[in-house]
């Protein structure tokens, strides 16, 4: 099984005929994923031009998208001054699952953006994340494709190239994923790494999961305990920056070590304490997720 | 982006706030001028990107223009955490009855603003929270509603018994509200926040941060950016759109994306190296990039080798490729290169580089032993 999206979601992508939107709607269309309607203000009647010829209906707004197409997830894909307003209309619309790849929101509007979408009931993946992809089903983002392959682990991390690194490994190694999911690398995400773990709980076919945390925040910490308390899987954790000097950010906005919280130490100490294996290298990821599956 | 004190207190002046008067100056001769017109007592503050101002001697009470040109010629020039002090900001000195602390920034837990307010200001406020932690009051700000009056007045009564006191203290307040939204911040600070034994209160110090993702729509606070105080690698990174953060040692990193490139730097330490930087060419695959990052990375006498790792996802490895070999003919670089991609159109990269006289490797863990191995 696959956590929170599956074959059958039904998506709708915000900025779908822009550089990004375009490129990226072709690659998900290509792996599988249902594009059942594309929202560009201004642009709607057009028709997106798929691959393989298939057209995708374009609307002026997502609550239109949503009533004539019935999709249940979005993936935005709109400029940083125009995506926390794209978030809260297709949380007012209704759509229960959404991805928001744009790095660059200023934080006050996600304070106000994240609010809103709790009140609606609306989940939020990012912002600033490379998204969510079920091997052999579906993928929203830009998450490529063909570097994951179905199998048992669950993957969680708040990094883009650093979780295709672990995803090449696991995959070379035979260990394929239920889920891939980015949550993002921005200091306010909507979607936590214990919001991922529960939902990996919740799913007979993940027998593993992967936490790639990284400096800043006390997300990992709070995961660890979760996992301590709750989870009887294994799971296998890598921090990256622990050659992170304090006070910089470390490219993303949520990557920081402010005063003595948040050090890679830190974060590492709590996964140990809590049951959780380290991997010092990222190749290492896999060689202990392997171990732990008896494999 | 940090702001200088100077610069922190003229935002809060727009917000209507009391704050003690000050004059910016970058000589002697000027601040002696500004004590004068001030009269009396006058205390120069560096204006430095940096905490500890005070200890490092970059704070200093003159009793008159003599004394305060004479601290000035001291302080101007001096270096506080490595940063040259270029400017001071003079203020008439003020009779203080009490110190205390009021602060908002970004909860990432709570996902809003959340206030700290502490009647003991004045001092490093993580001290307070290490050694006193019940000193310090927060409260947590709906975002949708901002901060209600109510809040701010009961924030003051925690700094005040005295009510003519707290009402002003709920004022200033809400008004640090109104600044730190309305200017983009991620944390705004008064500390200390004075009440005078004349019964005022007011803000005599200021901190500001904004949020570099509000600089797009804020053109007046990005103006603000005091780029002398900033380092040249620095300055080009950010007008290159890279992530770059200078490190102390000798193994120059290029990587996209930034957990990678943490990654990277973990790595090297790991292998017994020392990483130069943290450089993240990001998701593009602008060759022009590979170049500012090249010309960045060299800029550093330091750097021994240069070590790339990219793995394609959506930027593609020939792109990149390109862009090492258009540098490399553009730019004479005098220390080896080593590399490391892998990912999409990874064989057409390794095609480009081949012809160009590299190789490239396609492991993490093989290509930073080598680069950490040439280092020496």
């Amino acid at each position: 099984m696959s956590i929170f999206v599956d074959e059958n979601t039904r998506v709708v992508v915000q900025g779908i005929t822009g550089r990004d939107g375009s490129f990226h709607t072709r690659q998900m269309m290509a792996y599988g994923t249902r594009v059942v309607a594309g929202v560009t203000p201004g642009k709607g009647g057009r028709g997106f031009e798929g691959p393989e010829g298939r057209v995708v209906p374009v609307f002026d707004t997502v609550a239109d998208a949503v009533a004539e197409t019935g999709a249940d997830a979005s993936v935005v894909y709109v400029p940083p001054a125009f995506a926390a307003s794209a978030i809260m209309e297709a949380a007012d619309a209704g759509v229960s699952f959404i991805v928001c790849v744009t790095e660059g929101i200023p934080v006050l509007d996600m304070t106000r953006t994240h609010a809103l979408a709790r009140d609606r009931g609306s989940r939020v993946l990012g912002p600033n994340c490379p998204g969510i992809i079920c091997p052999g089903k579906t993928t929203l983002g830009i998450i490529p494709g063909r570097m994951v392959t179905p199998g048992p682990v669950g993957l969680i991390s708040r990094s883009g190239t650093l979780t295709y690194e672990a995803v090449h490994h696991l995959t070379r190694d035979g260990l394929g994923q239920t889920t891939c999911v980015g949550i993002g690398g921005d200091p306010l995400i909507g979607t936590s790494f214990v919001n991922c773990l529960s939902a990996f709980a919740d799913d007979p076919e993940t027998e593993a999961v992967v936490m790639i945390g990284e400096i800043g925040g006390t997300a990992e910490q709070e995961a660890a305990e979760w996992v301590s308390a709750n989870l009887s899987i294994p799971v296998v954790g890598f921090i990256a920056g622990r050659t992170a000097p304090p006070g910089k950010r470390m490219g993303h906005a949520g990557a920081i070590i402010s005063g003595s919280a948040g050090t890679a130490a830190e974060k590492t100490r709590a996964f140990e304490d809590n049951g959780i294996r380290v991997a010092r290298r990222p190749a290492e990821i896999s060689v202990l997720v392997a171990e732990a599956l008896g494999r | 982006m940090n702001l200088h004190e100077y610069q922190a207190k003229e935002l809060f002046r727009a917000a209507g706030m009391a704050v003690n008067p000050g004059e910016v100056a970058d000589n002697a001769e000027a601040v002696r001028e500004i004590a004068e017109r001030y009269g009396g007592g006058v205390v120069v503050k560096a204006q430095v990107h940096s905490g500890g101002r005070g200890k490092a001697g970059g704070v200093k009470l003159a009793s008159g223009p003599d004394e305060a040109a004479a601290h000035a010629e001291a302080i101007l020039g001096m270096e506080i955490s490595g940063l040259t002090v270029e400017k001071v900001l003079v203020c008439p000195t003020e009779e203080i009855a009490t110190e205390a602390y009021v602060g908002v920034l970004v909860d990432r837990e709570g996902q809003c603003p959340v206030f700290m307010v502490s009647a003991e200001g004045g001092i490093d406020i993580e001290e307070v929270a290490a050694t006193n932690p019940d000193a310090i009051h927060k409260l947590r700000v709906d975002p949708r509603y901002g901060l209600m009056p109510h809040q701010a007045y009961r924030l003051a009564t925690r700094l005040y018994a005295d009510p003519a006191l707290a009402r002003q203290g709920a004022k200033i307040i809400s008004q640090l509200y109104d600044a730190f939204v309305g200017n983009g911040a991620s944390m705004a600070e008064i500390n200390p926040l004075i009440s005078t034994t004349g019964g005022e209160v007011k803000a005599i110090d200021a901190k500001v941060s904004i949020d570099d993702n509000e600089l797009f729509r804020r053109p007046s606070i990005g103006a603000l950016r005091d780029s002398g105080s900033e380092d040249g690698a620095d300055a080009q990174a950010r007008e290159a759109g890279l992530s770059f953060v200078k490190l102390d040692g000798n193994v120059g990193c290029c990587v996209n994306g930034a957990g990678l490139a943490m990654a990277t730097m973990d790595l090297v330490k790991y292998y017994g190296g020392d990483p130069a930087n943290f450089l993240d060419i990001g998701g593009s695959s602008n060759p022009d990039k590979v170049v500012a990052a090249l010309e960045i990375i060299t800029s550093d006498p330091a750097v021994e080798v240069i070590l790339f790792n990219i793995f394609g996802g959506i930027t593609r490895c020939d792109d990149v490729a390109r862009g090492i070999v258009e540098a490399t003919e553009r730019i004479d670089i005098e220390v080896p290169i080593v590399i490391r991609l892998t990912g999409t159109n990874e064989n057409l990269a390794r095609q480009i580089l081949a012809d160009a006289g590299f190789t490239a490797g396609t492991s993490m863990d093989e290509v930073v032993q080598e680069a950490v191995r040439l280092a020496g």
